[in-house]
């Protein structure tokens, strides 16, 4: 993932690309905001346009950042002004991250406050009801905490359950699920059985991107 | 950004002796409620997290325990220790790393709170650097700053106007060490005020104006605040300024009591363990504190709702087995009342008092834990008589319904017809800190309330009495008024008479403090002998003036409370009418 040649494949082609870098060169409206405010940042530009592999890689993040965020837009331009290309791709690459980290660091969570994945993981054939019901409340106990504390919940429907709601036309069929009689075009009249979970919020700790998220939770050894 | 350095917020600190927390306001907004500050902390090796509480506990890894960097935080990602939930947690694992109720061993007559002894008790052979509990407090509030200065890049803590609580309990040496650890973590114009005050303060911002409606002139306001580790008790007197404004005054402060929540978790764990070993099941130092915790979370669900007649408590398998090497036990309704209700808060009557300390001839050096677990019978003696018309609880303990009702029902069997008003509080865990950043305000503004009060004791120096020496008998010392109680920030007070003073060596002075004898003026002398329990006796106080050894100079002894809320004690020489200063000696070892 670190591979600079790597090249997204939804981002603009090669000829896209340049025909872009150019257009920076000689639309004067473009450079100005993209360069803005001193025009001598220009020359550096210039620089670049004789290395093409270079002039791919920053006209590509400069394009996305003007459509999201155009504040940084300066920040960024005047990084590779003063600095080196190297620079901005490793600031890319630290804010990478695999894409199960979240959910393992989640895990992880889970089992140092409420020892979910023992929970999980352990055999219940052969024990106690009673027993199991004891753990239950130390795993319940834990995690509750833990998901309050790092994750903001909400109903997706705020009306209570077995209220009769309307559902209209044009609705997300994503955050709301139909059930039962189903026919014809909204809008529909029905129960509102489950009124669905909305994560409003999720406010892990920060952790450096070294750390190995795979280790879920460390081995203990008690020294004597 | 430029970097003001004209203060913009009003700040209050509530160091307490299980949690800290920051309350904050913008200065020139005078409506505005104080609010917490999220404190960034370490909640697991590599990882932290804003929290509106910084546990007060200390954690010392060794130097191969942790991964490099683990303990990192956003401003500082080489530090070495941490303070705050990991090191709370890891109190469990590596209890001899882990430094806790360093608080409590600041107001600890018994032992050098400057040398370096903590974590208490640690192994003989243990190679953990260990620290003074002024150090520890230094760290907790250095870690306060950072945090701030993080979030306010623009406005550093050390320009805004900042209020440190301490317990109405600490007396004149545990504030100073409060306000040192305070200089030292780079907060430089602290002011003190005392949790019991700041927990009203709090009150008054929620309610407005409005607080005025629920009170009355000669009202006596009592402030229960009962914490993991201490308890601590407040007597306010609501009075009528004669132009119909209400004013507060702060009647009487409690003695310090090592007594809290933490306690009853542990007495809880105690009996549980005691059950579970008659039935032959041996519990280890891990298994008891995660018993305690489990007691914990029972106690608090069974105190939340009254209902509940029993709850399981369980110890973990410490492997990855959770249910199959889980001890589980269950704690009924019955056993919760014997030992908190009727241990910790029995009906007892007005005249009630706790039972008296027994010393025995060698003792451990340890915090001076409360010998009465009784917290109604340390109540009835701090009221002696006296009958508050309204309460007001702090600290988490009286977060329990059962718990408050019970409190309100004993204070009540102690007043003839009338029931004590309960004043709703604010949030029990922030209450104090968020008071004391609306005393700040208060006080940056000069507007607003300001509750009166001045010192919570009064402060006696002894004196040997030049007597005809008689074998056996102890020559008698006198303990003369040097700061009577109720002395406001700002003023002095000065004994006439001239005693003789040794100069060219250090001279020692007995010093005595009283939270009972409220009409002694200055220069008023008690006879040490029979004052009996009216007078405690603090740290020793030292000066080593100038001159020829052995020689006595005339002086007199003056004493000054500052700005910030501690207590400065000189001697004036008369002939130059030059000043020194009594420092405190807080060494431990140079108890009488």
């Amino acid at each position: 993932m670190t591979d600079p040649t790597v090249v997204d494949p939804a981002a603009p082609g090669f000829f896209a690309r340049l025909a872009l870098a150019l257009r920076v060169l000689f639309d004067a409206v473009l450079a100005r905001k993209l360069l803005l405010p001193e025009p001598r940042a220009l020359p550096p530009v210039e620089r670049i346009v004789e290395k093409p592999v270079e002039v791919e890689k920053i006209v590509e993040r400069v394009v996305e950042k003007v459509v999201e965020k155009p504040v940084e837009v300066e920040k960024i331009v005047e990084r590779v002004v003063e600095k080196t290309v190297e620079k901005v791709v490793e600031k890319v690459v630290e804010k990478t991250r695999p894409p199960e980290e979240g959910a393992l660091h989640l895990l992880s969570i889970l089992q140092r406050d409420g020892r979910l994945l023992d929970f999980l993981g352990e055999e219940l054939t052969g024990l106690k009801d009673a027993e199991i019901g004891a753990a239950v409340r130390l795993v319940h106990q834990g995690c509750k905490k833990a998901l309050a504390t790092y994750v903001v919940l909400k109903p997706v429907h705020t009306e209570p359950e077995g209220t009769v709601i309307v559902v209209d036309k044009g609705f997300d069929a994503h955050a709301l699920r139909l059930a039962g009689n189903v026919k014809g075009e909204p809008p529909y009249k029905g129960t509102l059985a489950h009124a669905g979970w909305r994560a409003v919020e999720v406010k892990l700790p920060e952790r450096p991107a070294f750390v190995d998220a795979r280790v879920i939770a460390p081995a203990e050894v008690e020294v004597r | 950004m430029s970097t003001s350095t004209t203060a913009r917020f009003a700040l209050g600190i509530d160091l307490g002796t299980t949690n800290t927390a920051l309350g904050f306001v913008a200065l020139d907004d005078e409506a505005a409620s104080p609010a917490a500050l999220p404190l960034p902390q370490v909640v697991a090796a590599h990882e932290h997290a804003p929290r509106a509480l910084l546990p007060s506990f200390l954690y010392l890894p060794s130097s191969s325990e942790l991964p490099e960097g683990a303990l990192a935080l956003p401003w500082d990602d080489r530090r070495g220790f941490c303070v705050g939930g990991f090191a709370r947690d890891r109190a469990t694992s590596v209890p001899g790393r882990v430094i806790a109720s360093a608080k409590s061993w600041l107001c600890h007559p018994g032992v050098d709170r400057r040398a370096a002894m903590l974590p208490f008790g640690a192994a003989a052979d243990s190679d953990v650097p260990k620290l003074s509990p002024v150090e520890v407090q230094t760290r907790l509030l250095t870690h306060l700053r950072e945090a701030w200065d993080a979030a306010h890049a623009d406005a550093p803590l050390s320009a805004q106007r900042v209020v440190l609580t301490v317990p109405a309990s600490f007396d004149a040496v545990a504030r100073q060490l409060t306000e040192e650890a305070a200089r030292q973590a780079g907060l430089s114009d602290v002011v003190l005020l005392e949790e019991p005050q700041a927990a009203l303060y709090a009150w008054i911002a929620t309610h407005g104006e409005e607080w005025r409606k629920q009170v009355r002139p000669g009202d006596l306001i009592l402030v229960v605040d009962i914490g993991g580790g201490t308890t601590d008790f407040s007597l306010i007197e609501v009075k009528d300024d004669g132009q119909g404004n209400l004013s507060l005054e702060r009647k009487a402060v409690g003695d310090h009591i090592l007594l809290g929540g933490d306690n009853m978790d542990l007495a809880l764990a105690y009996r549980v363990r005691a059950r579970l070993e008659a039935d032959g099941r041996a519990i280890d130092d891990w298994q008891l504190r995660a018993l305690t915790h489990s007691c914990r979370a029972a106690k608090e669900a069974m105190l939340e709702d009254d209902r509940l007649p029993e709850q399981t408590v369980v110890i973990p398998g410490r492997g990855s087995k959770l249910i199959g090497g889980s001890i589980a036990a269950s704690l009924s309704r019955a056993e919760l009342d014997e030992t908190v209700l009727q241990g910790f808060f029995p009906v007892v009557d007005a005249a009630a008092r706790p039972a008296a300390a027994r010393r025995a001839g060698l003792q451990t050096l340890g915090l001076p834990y409360a010998h009465d677990a009784a917290i109604t019978r340390h109540l009835a003696a701090f009221l002696g008589g006296q009958r508050p018309a309204a309460l007001l609880f702090n600290g988490g303990v009286t977060r329990s319904p059962t718990l408050q009702q019970r409190i309100v029902d004993v204070v009540n069997g102690w007043l003839d017809d009338q029931q004590v008003r309960v004043l709703p509080g604010a949030d029990l865990d922030l209450a104090v800190a968020r008071g004391a950043a609306a005393y700040a305000r208060v006080r940056a503004s000069n507007k607003g309330l300001r509750i009166k009060g001045g010192t919570a004791r009064a402060y006696y120096v002894g004196i040997e009495r030049s007597e005809l020496a008689v074998p056996g008998v102890p020559p008698r010392v006198d303990a003369v008024c040097i700061a009577p109680r109720g002395m406001e920030e700002g003023s002095e007070a000065a004994i006439d008479s001239e005693l003789g003073l040794v100069v060219g060596e250090p001279a020692h002075f007995r010093f005595f403090a009283s939270s009972k004898r409220e009409r002694d003026a200055v220069g008023a002398v008690v006879d040490v002998a029979r004052a009996g329990d009216d007078l405690v006796e603090v740290d020793p106080i030292e000066a080593t003036l100038p001159g020829q050894p052995g020689a006595l100079v005339p002086a007199t002894l003056r004493s000054r409370v500052t700005e910030v809320g501690t207590l400065e004690l000189f001697v004036v020489e008369t002939a130059t009418a030059n000043r020194h200063k009594l420092e405190f000696q807080v060494r431990g070892d140079a108890r009488h």
